[in-house]
């Protein structure tokens, strides 16, 4: 007898690449939470994430958890070549967070000829290879 | 050897065909171009005391000093930043020179990069995103599919093209210019193939709906050397020397060279108007003192941007600019007179060098009239070459 979960497509997309300084957000991001560096001592955020902050040169790391919230910044579809992982061309997105960082990131549930820039947008989470999990945008909820 | 300030001079370029296909090692078409700009410039191989190329070339500089019989290597260094490290080898090598380190700079940049790996396809391994050549901020890019230079010059392209009201059409008007002085120019992959603004408009969508193919850089084979010495050994040798009155690298805060998409404005390149500004201040030239510019094209928009960074025209301006027809051999500044790395061939800028040092000479195939100086750009790095 077949489950759902035995016949859900198996996921295709590329895992994330984990470096060290990086492995708590993508760690979280398997957990479904969505998370920023913030410094614990002068309190701004950073993205990429790094082991110092170059604002006070702490090497107080604080993960906290983001809002999830944010626009889109900048966006293109791949058309050529096909990018690997993707049954259908994704929207790629830069994301400005609502935190003043910004992330590269895909924007789903909205067809290339409805993107427009500075759509606001929130998180969610989409399965890679090998059972992990990224955040990506879908239009913000009313 | 005494350390005084000496100026420096290229004295030599050389290069290989430019093909899909060289059917032979990089370290060949290395040594090959290597040699012919030794032959270029009338000075032994063996005399070579520096050697510089970019991070990601495959050819060891000691597998090359080997091929070339160089006799006693004082220096050797590589640059990351992909392509932003052509213009940065140019002024690696006048730092050298100019400290009274080496004599006999060889820069050089080789590759198979249609016929043995490619970069405009899917990368088929991560060597290149995990650190060490300035693009580490890619990683972040891969697992949502933006996999090539195309994708991520396109996210650098498109919020400045928003901005401005640049649509793709406007960038053909780059295409077209740069194709026609490739239809031109003999050593061109794209000799006698002009196009047209319908047939950019024609080209597939590469990246939608910002880049078409013809707005994308080839993927070629071949390689490019450039000798450098001190203008006053140039002088006594077979070509006319070209003087580096300036060159310099600019990395602001928060850029990389192409994941560039944490600094404050995406609709400027902050690095390149980090080097206009530092090329101004070191030469006391002024963007009207340029008689020709040879700009990293990648891809169109880069283009627009760098011609606004270096003030040729206004922030917003480049597109119009280009389509007033400035680029032109008869324009207010003709751009990428050898068809550029869209026209000519993708030796990662190094080849849009040598055009730079041949309009100095005299000795381009589309040559501009009474020339004095030329810009070349690739980004993060720039020179202004100067008769002497």
């Amino acid at each position: 007898m077949s489950t759902p979960t035995d016949t859900a497509p198996k996921p295709t997309r590329i895992a994330p690449i984990v470096t060290p300084d990086a492995k708590s957000f993508w760690a979280a991001a398997d957990e479904e939470r969505f998370v920023g560096q913030k410094c614990g001592d002068c309190g701004r955020f950073t993205f990429p994430p790094r082991p110092m902050c170059p604002h006070c040169h702490s090497l107080k790391r604080e993960e906290v958890e983001l809002s999830g919230y944010g626009t889109v910044h900048s966006w293109t579809v791949p058309r050529h070549p096909h990018p690997f992982g993707f049954r259908e061309a994704p929207v790629v997105a830069v994301i400005q967070l609502d935190e003043g960082i910004r992330m590269v990131s895909n924007v789903v549930g909205v067809a290339p000829e409805d993107m427009k820039m500075d759509m606001a947008v929130e998180v969610g989470f989409e399965p890679t290879m090998n059972n992990h999990k990224v955040p990506v945008f879908k239009p913000r909820a009313q | 050897m005494t350390r005084t300030f000496t100026e420096a001079a290229i004295a030599g370029i050389g290069a290989t065909e430019f093909s899909k296909e060289s059917g032979r090692s990089e370290l060949q078409l290395a040594a090959e171009c290597s040699l012919a700009a030794c032959e270029d410039a009338g000075v032994n191989p063996q005399d070579i005391d520096g050697m510089i190329t970019f991070t990601i070339d495959n050819s060891d500089e000691i597998g090359l000093a080997r091929c070339l019989g160089v006799k006693d290597l004082a220096y050797t260094t590589r640059i990351p930043g992909g392509g932003a490290a052509a213009a940065a080898t140019i002024y690696q090598a006048m730092a050298l020179v100019n400290a009274g380190l080496c004599k006999n700079v060889l820069i050089w940049r080789a590759m198979n990069e249609r016929s043995q790996y490619r970069f405009g396809q899917n990368p088929n391994n991560m060597q290149g995103y995990t650190g060490g050549h300035g693009t580490g901020s890619l990683l972040w890019c891969i697992p949502y599919g933006a996999m090539t230079p195309a994708s991520w010059g396109a996210l650098q392209g498109a919020r400045y093209m928003h901005t401005y009201g640049i649509s793709n059409r406007d960038l053909g008007y780059v295409s077209v210019q740069q194709r026609a002085y490739a239809a031109t120019n003999p050593k061109a992959w794209f000799y006698e193939r002009p196009i047209t603004l319908e047939d950019h408009q024609n080209s597939k969508w590469i990246q939608e709906p910002w880049l078409r193919l013809l707005d994308c850089c080839q993927e070629s084979d071949g390689g490019v050397a450039i000798l450098v010495t001190s203008l006053e050994r140039a002088r006594d040798l077979k070509q006319p020397p070209v003087k580096i009155a300036g060159a310099c690298q600019s990395i602001p805060y928060n850029v990389e060279v192409i994941s560039n998409y944490y600094h404050d404005d995406l609709t400027v390149m902050p690095e390149a108007w980090g080097t206009a500004k530092r090329l101004y201040a070191q030469t006391g030239f002024k963007p009207t003192d340029m008689q020709a510019a040879m700009i990293y094209d990648a891809f169109t928009p880069q283009v627009l941007m760098q011609l606004e960074a270096f003030g040729f025209c206004g922030k917003g301006e480049g597109a119009a600019f280009v389509k007033s027809g400035a680029l032109a051999i008869d324009g207010q500044l003709p751009t990428n007179t050898h068809g550029g790395l869209l026209g000519e061939a993708y030796i990662h800028g190094m080849n849009s060098m040598a055009e730079g040092v041949r309009q100095v000479r005299g000795s381009a195939v589309n040559q501009v009239k009474d020339v004095t100086n030329v810009l070349v750009s690739s980004g993060m790095a720039g020179a202004i070459l100067s008769k002497a």
